[in-house]
């Protein structure tokens, strides 16, 4: 049942990227152009709703559907990790016009090559994991 | 029903992003996509050699699900919820796209020159992706998240760190388009 669900909101994931554009390497590098409000509309709203919603549920506490109370884990603090690695991952987003999400979504659309970008992210993730302790963090 | 059909606007998709992010809350776990990369390589073996794929992936296997749902979903937004597949960016990115050699700016969902089928017999291109695709991989464990994780979980968080992490990929994207595209095409 719990399996269905995730299933369920992956669909409802994949169709909101594709169908928004999201996963569209053009909407990316206009948005780096910072010629269209598209982009920043999308993660702007959903960020917005975000921050009322995760009060809500702090404030008032509520429970998940199975009685569970809803966890937020803080980021670990520190700086140099977050901004080298979100360099990184930024060059790669623009050139790749796409961000692991979307990568899901393109290949059930349909586009081969996008084959090779989500292979080599995953090759990517295993160079770090192997690198992790040479790294500034 | 007409407008589905149509590419969804700004305000239609990220109310619908935070719904998506609200039910993973709701069921107990949270949105993020970039950790199905490290799920995969530890499915891969990788936690044989390296601590840091050493998990029970099971633990991960609903963030798969999730991910196998986005896969249906970009194949049901693309075959039965789309007639037009051009994406209708800027006029002016598109004489921009068209000077850099992208020729199907404005008539196609994603760049032919990088992803039609036939982008797969060119070396270079297979390069280009490849290389997109490591800096992507590596930069969202090393930065401990994605766009999923860090801009829309972790800001909805107020988590300083996903800010600093935002404010990276924003220096890295415009780097690589405004510095590094002219050089590369």
């Amino acid at each position: 049942m719990r399996t269905l669900v995730y299933l369920c909101i992956g669909i409802l994931f994949g169709i909101t990227m594709f169908k928004s554009e999201a996963a569209s390497w053009f909407r990316i590098y206009e948005m780096f152009k910072f010629e269209a409000f598209h982009m920043y509309g999308i993660i702007g709203s959903a960020v917005t709703i975000g921050v009322i919603m995760v009060q809500v549920i702090k404030r008032y506490q509520i429970k998940s559907f199975y009685g569970e109370q809803i966890n937020f884990y803080p980021k670990t603090k520190s700086f140099n990790r977050y901004l080298f690695g979100g360099i990184v991952f930024g060059l790669g987003w623009g050139l790749a016009g796409a961000c692991p999400g979307p990568m899901f979504t393109l290949i059930g659309a349909g586009f081969l090559p996008i084959l090779v970008v989500l292979l080599a992210a995953v090759v990517g993730t295993l160079l770090y994991g192997v690198l992790k302790d040479k790294l500034p963090h | 029903m007409n407008w589905i059909f149509e590419p969804w606007p700004w305000y239609i998709a990220g109310p619908m992003i935070a719904f998506i992010m609200f039910l993973l809350l709701m069921m107990g776990k949270s949105f993020g996509m970039s950790a199905n990369l490290s799920t995969i390589c530890t499915l891969c073996g990788a936690g044989d050699k390296v601590a840091f794929f050493k998990l029970d992936w099971k633990s991960q296997k609903w963030n798969l699900i999730v991910v196998l749902g986005a896969v249906i979903g970009g194949f049901i937004g693309a075959n039965l919820l789309t007639t037009d597949m051009a994406v209708a960016i800027n006029p002016e990115t598109i004489t921009d796209l068209h000077a850099l050699g992208f020729k199907s700016a404005g008539t196609s969902y994603l760049p032919l020159k990088l992803f039609a089928n036939n982008a797969l017999l060119s070396a270079q291109n297979i390069v280009i992706l490849a290389i997109g695709g490591i800096l992507v991989g590596f930069g969202a464990r090393y930065a401990g998240g994605c766009t999923s994780g860090h801009a829309i979980s972790g800001l909805s968080d107020a988590q300083l760190p996903s800010l600093i992490a935002v404010i990276g990929f924003f220096i890295g994207g415009l780097a690589m388009i405004h510095i590094l595209f002219p050089l590369i095409f």
